[in-house]
């Protein structure tokens, strides 16, 4: 929480180029066919951090015990945050098909969404946050 | 006739004089509504004297027409149209809101306004009461403050009026800013701040006839239809496919600042001097996370709710409040200006619409008079000492209005894209025309044809009969899916595209046939009054005048820029052709059952019944 009084996710938003995918050094990462999804080779993941810098948005995590780069894999197919959000009618996650839509603009790193919306709830630069 | 009003509300302002009037049902059965119907009004009146017929002139009619479907159709729109001073044809602008719906449950199918008021004044409409009221007070006032006091003004008269009923709901208005006053040819008519009428510059219309707003209250029932049963299930079918469509509620056309830009490379970049631009400062997640403060605003009646209120808070712009923006005031007052920021864009949007003045023809001519000054053509001294470097927002914002007002070089730049052009390149001895993006006179929409990755199409502006209106383009074959025609059926029955995605082709016929009880098919409306109304819209910009006339010869093209080959981006080198435009035109023409100069044949319109624009027709084929 970044801002006071504002949650906001900071999840894979499944670009359509895989710019992780493609700056894997090790090609520990592919493309699902079914799902679109990223799926990480654990035996070849070295948790270099190469996926993370070539994010937009700065989401793959690399998992601190294991060492091992985390991305969404959207749980097969059946992602589950989105199934919990509609159950518990917040209505902030909801699966949509895969199209043209420009999904990639999404993936931001966490500070600059949080700043754009202080923006929007302050109407300030709202540096004093930050 | 089911479906309809069973009246017409004439007004001609020189005399302040009202009638009700009808309209023989053949017209309604053919022509439907909105834009056909009224092609066929101005046919039948102004035909004959056309070419002499200045658009801003007391002699023009202005036309409020809605269609069938408004109403019953999730999603209500109005035509509004009459000569049109950017084309001299005519264009059947629409425009969203309420205001269709008031007027048919006030039991009218439309407005014919004539003639010119000799002082400023606004109609005002409950049910059968009709009556003209002074506007001195509100003549002047910017598009916000005009909506507010007509607002306070016209509940204050119905409390008045009508003291048991409790509180008014606000009734639906239609408005000019200080642009139309002025006759700027590229002003709008506009209702709730944000919506407008914009192509075809009908604002300038209402101004020349002194005419500031159209105030309307409808208590009565909506007309009655044919099978309300099937209306009300085919209403459901319409809402859920608008549902499914999640992000484009989410949306809008807000994703196309970025998207036609990045993908698609069909955005004006710097006055098309680029169709790609690849700023993720101008995503629509910026719009929506910095600047969207009502991420869901429905008009009424509508499932899709695609627009969204922006708003900037604090900084510079301060106040400043618009809709999403959409696309096309995104991709006009922000990457074909140079900017790449939302808070630019919507102080830029919100500002036009203060002024009256429409975001794409406003935002051409700004973006015209910047390639003019890039280029040492237009110097500091032309334009007052403003330096109109791209990207200069408070330049832009400062011309807008000398625009508006037209003061200094405002004045010659208020006459739209085209106009200036020609006046701007008398006064500097240089064709200064391959620098206005515009066909017959109409800036062209924000859709380029270069990449070919947009729906636009190569004769899809060259040929269309409301010239470089994006919402009513064609496409070979003329029964095809891209045809004008199917345009004319959406801007007459009167129904929004951005609710009818999910249906089918047939659909509309369908929904057509239930409110009037008629039998159209889709081919019916081919060979009947879509094709009629095709041949009478394409007369009368033919016949164009008084001060300028079109030569298909000439102006059935595209802009010279789009046979420049695109200079930036995925699609970098790729440009429209033109022997296969010029061809296609040619084959258009055929299909259109047009002759080899682009003029409707006798045997065309003698077929479908037009014998009097036939005649009238004679006299350019020489």
């Amino acid at each position: 929480m970044l801002v006071p009084g504002a949650e906001f996710p900071h999840l894979c938003t499944q670009c359509e180029d895989y710019p992780c995918v493609e700056a894997c050094p090790f090609k520990a990462l592919a493309v699902n066919k079914e799902t679109s999804a990223v799926i990480v080779n654990v035996d070849k993941c070295t948790g270099c951090g190469k996926c993370i810098d070539a994010c937009p948005g700065k989401v793959p995590h690399v998992h601190p015990q294991s060492k091992k780069v985390l991305i969404c894999d959207l749980c097969g197919g059946d992602p589950k945050c989105t199934k919990v959000c509609q159950e518990g009618g917040w209505n902030c996650l909801k699966a949509v098909d895969r199209e043209d839509h420009e999904f990639k603009l999404y993936a931001r790193a966490p500070e600059e969404t949080a700043r754009n919306l202080a923006i929007k709830l302050y109407g300030e630069k709202a540096e004093e946050f930050f | 006739m089911l479906g309809y009003a069973g009246k017409f509300l004439e007004v001609d302002l020189s005399k302040s004089s009202f009638k009700n009037i009808t309209l023989p049902e053949e017209w309604l059965k053919d022509y439907m509504g909105g834009r056909a119907l009224a092609a066929k009004i101005l046919s039948d009146r102004l035909i004959h004297k056309w070419d002499n017929v200045d658009p801003l002139g007391p002699e023009n009619i202005l036309l409020f027409m809605p269609g069938p479907f408004t109403g019953y159709f999730p999603g209500g729109r109005t035509c509004v149209t009459g000569k049109s001073p950017q084309s001299n044809g005519m264009v059947g602008s629409t425009v969203g809101g309420e205001f269709g719906v008031e007027l048919r449950c006030a039991g009218y199918d439309g407005i014919i306004v004539s003639g010119k008021a000799e002082k400023p004044v606004y109609l005002f409409i409950k049910d059968s009461d009709v009556e003209l009221r002074d506007a001195s007070s509100i003549w002047g006032k910017d598009g916000k403050q005009t909506d507010a006091l007509l607002n306070r003004e016209c509940r204050r008269l119905l409390a008045e009026r009508y003291p048991r009923v409790g509180v008014w709901k606000e009734p639906a208005k239609l408005y000019i800013g200080p642009a139309g006053e002025r006759k700027v040819r590229t002003s709008v008519v506009v209702a709730k701040w944000t919506h407008a009428a914009g192509y075809g510059g009908y604002g300038a219309v209402m101004g020349s006839k002194n005419l500031k707003a159209v105030a309307v209250k409808g208590t009565g029932p909506l007309p009655e239809v044919a099978d309300l049963e099937k209306i009300k299930q085919m209403i459901d079918v319409v809402c859920k496919g608008s549902y499914g469509n999640v992000l484009w509620r989410r949306w809008g056309t807000g994703g196309g600042g970025y998207s036609f830009g990045a993908e698609t490379s069909s955005e004006p970049v710097r006055n098309w001097q680029e169709e790609w631009h690849d700023q993720r400062s101008y995503g629509v997640d910026q719009f929506e996370n910095k600047v969207w403060v009502k991420p869901a605003w429905s008009d009424f009646g509508c499932p899709t709710n695609c627009l969204k209120i922006s708003c900037i808070r604090a900084g510079k712009y301060k106040g400043a409040i618009t809709d999403n923006p959409d696309y096309e005031l995104q991709a006009f007052l922000g990457p074909n200006l140079g900017l790449f920021t939302p808070e630019e864009n919507v102080y830029l949007s919100s500002l036009i619409e203060d002024l009256g003045m429409c975001g794409i023809q406003g935002g051409s001519v700004l973006g015209f008079a910047a390639e003019l000054f890039q280029r040492g053509i237009l110097t500091k001294a032309d334009l007052d000492g403003l330096e109109l470097e791209w990207g200069d927002v408070d330049a832009f914002a400062t011309l807008a209005k000398k625009i508006a007002y037209r003061e200094g070089i405002g004045d010659l730049l208020a006459e739209g894209t085209y106009r200036a052009a020609l006046k701007l390149g008398k006064l500097k001895g240089k064709n200064l025309l391959p620098y206005a993006i515009t066909s017959k006179g109409i800036s062209i929409g924000a859709h380029g044809i270069r990449s070919g990755r947009d729906f636009s199409r190569e004769i899809g502006y060259a040929c269309s009969v409301q010239g470089g209106d994006h919402s009513s383009m064609t496409d070979l074959p003329i029964d095809g899916w891209g045809s004008e025609i199917w345009q004319i059926f959406d801007d007459s029955a009167v129904m929004c595209i951005f609710t009818s995605f999910s249906i089918s082709p047939n659909f509309r016929y369908e929904f057509y046939n239930a409110v009037t009880g008629q039998s159209l098919s889709r081919k019916g409306w081919l060979n009947g009054g879509g094709m009629k109304t095709l041949q009478i819209q394409r007369a009368l910009l033919l016949l164009g005048g008084p001060d300028l006339k079109w030569n298909p010869k000439v102006d059935d093209d595209n802009p010279e820029r789009f046979y420049e080959p695109l200079p930036s981006g995925p699609c970098k080198g790729q440009a429209a052709d033109k022997a296969s435009v010029k061809q296609k035109v040619r084959q258009y023409y055929e299909q259109a059952g047009w002759d080899q100069n682009g003029i409707p044949t006798s045997e065309t319109l003698v077929k479908l019944k037009l014998e009097d624009v036939d005649k009238i027709l004679s006299k350019l084929r020489g």
